[in-house]
């Protein structure tokens, strides 16, 4: 069963359409980045995903089945540059969070809660923080911590949205060396503005701007990213950086 | 401060009136946690205001006014939830528009009340010298509900309003654990009702949980010490008022503004000083 398989799917939020007939599979273990301009749909498409908008027609199907009953098998990271982060919280609270479920179980955390969690800060290299308070967290490690919640969920699929917005290009590539490490254990999907790094780590590139054009790695070209930015995009060596600065 | 002390030994009116406080604050220092870290002061100042049209018209069917307030308050909060869930966009208008129709009709059924209408100065601003035994016993059961709903439900409650989309995404029911938070807050607006009145209810519902928002790491240790905060405003402020005769609601609120301007000067320096 693919995690997710998205077909002639379309949405709109009453006005133009947001998502035009856009088709995608990804499939186990598979390491997909979608990039694309900011207002191209990329964040409607990973509420599609996670069952909080419907499609108005084609299919979406999450783990083969409805978003809204399998949501649950994928690790959500939110966008971390719009958290608050003045929220009186620690760390290993935040990711205790992973654990809660719609059983509404009163009392506090159980053991095998705390191990997980435990757990899920050693895999995203956090553990050494979890009494830190939220508000004392650099943008790279609240981003782990936001990893760390989404791990201690036991997710089947990762999604990430626009997880290095905002950080330095250093911690950046250390979050995307977690990514791909990750990626050994579970389908990763996440959706960014820039194109530049993530192709360096990501198995498949799909390019979103209301339509969708997929790619392999390898085979992105600057003849695609131009059709979907709309203009010129230099295009750098593969193995470096791919286009310099997208076109907003 | 002395004659306030020997008062207090011996006055039972004193006696309820601290007692009264200390109830509030328990209240005032769970909830007002919640109020201040999920940004909803403005619901809660509506609910508190709306809950006059409940009391009015309690007053005038001859029933207990705090019973009244109750009801109201309870369904205020559920009015103002769903409006804040299902139409956004217009929340603050509709909220205003509560707030407001709650209290004039308050006003006209206080007014058309034979031999009320001087009771209305004391549900706007409190009169915590007038607590009676019935009063500490609604208080105390009401703290009792708050806080056995809270501690049982402490993580989900965190949850939602730390962050309501991903609880969502988990299965937990973020828009009842929102309107159940509404509601206890809506409680909670009845519980301080005695003591400070209900204009000056938000008030002390959200300065002690903002200034132990300044000092603290945690909600749980936020509530603990907006708890004692909250205590030490009521008391000191009820002290404050006995000698000069001040309103004592008032001067509660006073000395509770006064610490958080203080406390917020200390902590936006000690941050300038962690800066430079």
């Amino acid at each position: 069963m693919k995690p997710l398989e998205i077909a002639d799917l379309n949405f709109s939020y009453g006005g133009p359409p947001v998502l035009e007939k856009v088709s995608l599979e990804v499939g186990e273990g598979e390491f997909l980045g979608v990039v694309g301009p900011n207002g191209g749909g990329k964040s409607t498409l990973l509420k599609l995903v996670l069952g909080l908008l419907s499609p108005d027609s084609g299919s979406l199907k999450v783990f083969g089945e409805n978003p809204k009953k399998s949501r649950r098998r994928i690790g959500y990271v939110p966008q971390f540059s719009e958290f608050r982060r003045d929220f009186p919280i620690a760390v290993r609270d935040v990711v205790l969070m992973g654990r809660l479920s719609g059983r509404m179980r009163p009392g506090p955390y159980s053991a095998a809660d705390r191990r997980a969690a435990v757990t899920a800060m050693k895999g995203s290299r956090v553990l050494d923080l979890k009494d830190r308070r939220l508000a004392e967290l650099s943008g790279g490690q609240l981003q782990r911590v936001l990893i760390a919640r989404a791990l201690a969920t036991n997710p089947n699929m990762l999604l990430l949205d626009e997880p290095t917005a905002s950080i330095d290009t250093s911690i950046e590539e250390s979050i995307f060396e977690l990514l791909r490490d990750l990626n050994k254990r579970m389908t990763i999907m996440l959706v960014s503005h820039d194109v530049g790094f993530i192709s360096r780590y990501v198995t498949r590139v799909a390019c979103l701007n209301r339509g969708l054009v997929c790619h392999s790695t390898s085979e992105l070209s600057a003849k695609g990213l131009e059709d979907i930015y709309g203009s010129p995009v230099q295009l750098i060596d593969h193995h470096s950086h791919l286009p310099t600065e997208a076109p907003e | 401060m002395i004659e306030f002390l020997r008062a207090l030994g011996s006055q039972t009116f004193l006696q309820y009136a601290f007692a009264a406080g200390i109830l509030a604050s328990l209240g005032c220092g769970v909830m007002g946690t919640f109020v201040v870290v999920r940004r909803i002061a403005f619901l809660a100042g509506g609910i508190a205001h709306a809950v006059l049209g409940g009391m009015g018209l309690a007053l005038y069917l001859g029933y207990s006014p705090l019973g009244g307030a109750l009801v109201a308050a309870v369904a205020a909060a559920l009015i103002i939830g769903i409006v804040s869930l299902r139409a956004r966009e217009h929340e603050d208008t509709l909220i205003g528009a509560i707030w407001a129709v709650g209290m004039a009709l308050g006003v006209v059924f206080i007014s058309q009340t034979p031999g009320y209408n001087s009771e209305l100065m004391s549900y706007l601003f409190g009169n915590i010298l007038m607590v009676t035994s019935g009063d500490l016993l609604l208080m105390a059961v009401l703290d009792l509900f708050l806080i056995i709903i809270v501690g049982l439900f402490f993580r989900q409650l965190q949850a939602v309003t730390f962050d309501e989309e991903f609880s969502r995404l988990r299965g937990l029911p973020a828009d009842l654990l929102y309107l159940s938070l509404l509601v206890l807050a809506a409680l909670t607006v009845v519980l301080l009702i005695r003591v400070v009145g209900l204009i000056l209810v938000i008030a002390l519902l959200t300065l002690p949980a903002a200034v132990a928002g300044q000092w603290t790491g945690s909600l749980g240790r936020m509530m603990g010490l907006a708890s004692i905060l909250g205590a030490i405003f009521t008391t000191g402020g009820l002290a404050l008022s006995y000698g000069p005769d001040l309103p004592a609601g008032a001067t509660i609120i006073l000395l509770a503004g006064s610490v958080f301007i203080v406390s917020t000067i200390f902590k936006s320096r000690r941050i300038r000083g962690r800066q430079s």
